[in-house]
């Protein structure tokens, strides 16, 4: 899932100052599942600026809002007006969540509440963990399904590097190393000849190195 | 000759050999690289000169070393793969052949995280051990890594690092292996303090028949303080101190003597594995101590090739 983290209230606080008409709009998919930007967090996001600004003297209306999807102009379709009627819209929704309200409703002034973090899993309650890059180009069958570009400091092709110790990477005691990892799981499958190859140099034209990606299926195109 | 540099030719005639390191200055001084360098001159085949090392911004080990070679030291250029794409590196150790040098390390580098700009983008496009691989191309081949035709000869000697240090400690030998396949002429190790750990590194390394493909020079830091012994031991990934050690320079009046004399038991002892072909002594902010380490260490004169 995307898994994203709200920005900090008084950052917040400052995306609506020059605001009076705000709709918080939340998002039913990855966000919601994350606890950063569902129905729940718009509420309480609302709750916080109504009461911060009204501290502050400030007379603002906060609207409240969740659509199943805000990737997806269909559903976005269907809150055209309430999102006509706010001079802001405070996503909750990733970074693509915001991109498509812009794109939809040009005129709508649109503010990012959440931090788009990364790709990952819940790894317990309340720990997420990134897994994966986008990269374009998967190579988890030759690294025993854990990768290396999202999970390794160093997105090594070849690791461990040496500063791989005790099973955790240099950056982080927290932090464990993806090639320590990779090693394990390809020791206990007895696949270790695996990592004596050398993989090669990746192509990162298929990452964002080959500027802004796009997919065509022709089998779904409708013209 | 892969290259004909100095430290190939001592290690192709079978001597011990002995390189030291120096860190850039952070600032524009070619008059500090000199005075740096001169400490270490006489008492080493060949001179490694870090690449914004513990990612801490200095002068570019590649202008560093021209003024090395304009000294007729032979260095050992640092290149890590964290700073540059793979144009960069490639457009780099042309500028290098064409000023003469003729030995290059190649490193992944420490994470930017432990250096002056953590906020810093990383590049990794390619790996150390590509990165051996690229530079065997060029030079074998005549190639850059796109397969275009390079005009000129690419005379280098390629090094990797090691760690026997880090983990899994198993996969240490293989990594080491694969180094070689990838291009390998010569190797530095990370600090050796853990001699049983090195050594037993050593016997599998040999059971493998891997000391016959590679020059392996074990590396060395001789310690100032108990205060360096102890941050090193706890903080330095991939570094094992043995306590031993430490309490020894916590006992002493004379820390740095004592710190010589650590260095000089353990050239000593690293000397008596088999398959070790030299020693690599770190002493960066502390190279003028490399020269009595050497001559104690029955290490001078070097050899004329």
């Amino acid at each position: 899932m995307i898994v994203g983290e709200q920005k900090p209230l008084e950052e917040i606080k400052e995306l609506v100052a020059d605001h009076e008409r705000i709709l918080v709009l939340g998002c039913g998919t990855c966000v919601t599942v994350c606890f950063t930007g569902g129905e729940k967090e718009v509420g309480i996001l609302a709750s916080s600026l109504r009461m911060a600004t009204k501290i502050d003297g400030q007379g603002k209306v906060f609207d409240e809002q969740t659509v199943q999807r805000q990737c997806e102009w269909e559903f976005l379709d269907t809150i055209e007006e309430e999102i006509k009627e706010h001079d802001l819209i405070l996503s909750m929704a990733c970074g693509i969540g915001v991109q498509a309200i812009v794109e939809r409703f040009p005129r709508a002034r649109v503010a990012p509440a959440i931090n788009t973090t990364f790709l990952g899993l819940p790894e317990e309650h309340g720990l997420w963990t990134e897994r994966c890059a986008a990269c374009g180009e998967c190579v988890l069958h030759r690294t025993a399904g854990v990768c290396p570009i999202a999970r390794c400091a160093k997105s090594l092709m070849n690791g461990p590097c040496g500063g791989s110790q005790d099973g955790k990477c240099e950056i982080d005691p927290e932090v464990q190393c993806a090639w320590q990892l990779i090693y394990d799981r390809l020791k206990a499958q007895g696949r270790l000849d695996q990592m004596l190859e050398i993989m090669p140099a990746k192509d990162w034209s298929t990452s964002r190195d080959g500027g802004p990606r796009r997919l065509v299926r022709q089998d779904l195109r409708i013209d | 000759m892969k290259s004909g540099s100095n430290l190939e030719k001592v290690l192709t005639e079978g001597h011990f050999a002995v390189t030291s390191e120096m860190g850039p200055p952070k600032g524009t001084s070619a008059d500090f690289v000199r005075k740096t360098a001169e400490h270490l001159k006489h008492c080493c085949d060949a001179m490694n000169v870090t690449d914004n090392q513990t990612a801490i911004v200095r002068m570019s080990s590649l202008a560093a070393c021209a003024i090395l070679r304009q000294m007729g030291i032979d260095p050992v250029m640092q290149m890590v793969t964290r700073d540059r794409n793979r144009l960069a590196m490639q457009s780099d150790i042309l500028g290098a052949v064409a000023l003469g040098i003729r030995n290059l390390l190649c490193l992944t580098g420490d994470h930017q995280k432990f250096g002056n700009h953590p906020t810093a983008k990383n590049v990794h496009d390619i790996d150390s051990i590509q990165l051996e691989q690229m530079i065997k191309t060029m030079r074998d081949d005549g190639l850059f890594m796109s397969e275009d035709k390079i005009s000129g000869d690419v005379p280098i000697f390629i090094g990797a690092a090691a760690n026997p240090f880090a983990d899994p400690f198993e996969f240490r030998v293989l990594r080491l292996a694969k180094k070689i396949k990838a291009g390998a002429d010569f190797i530095q190790t990370q600090a050796v303090f853990d001699i049983p750990r090195f050594a037993k590194w050593m016997e599998m390394v040999r059971d493998q028949g891997l000391h016959e493909q590679v020059y392996i020079l074990a590396g060395l830091i001789p310690m100032k303080s108990v205060g360096m012994a102890r941050y090193m031991k706890k903080y330095v990934a991939g570094l094992m101190i043995p306590d031993e050690l430490v309490e020894r320079m916590a006992g002493t009046s004379d820390a740095k003597e004592e710190g010589v004399n650590i260095a000089c038991e353990l050239i000593e002892q690293i000397r008596d594995i088999p398959g070790v072909r030299g020693i690599h002594i770190m002493a960066v902010a502390w190279e003028e101590i490399v020269p009595g380490i050497v001559e104690r260490a029955q290490l001078l004169p070097r050899p004329i090739v």
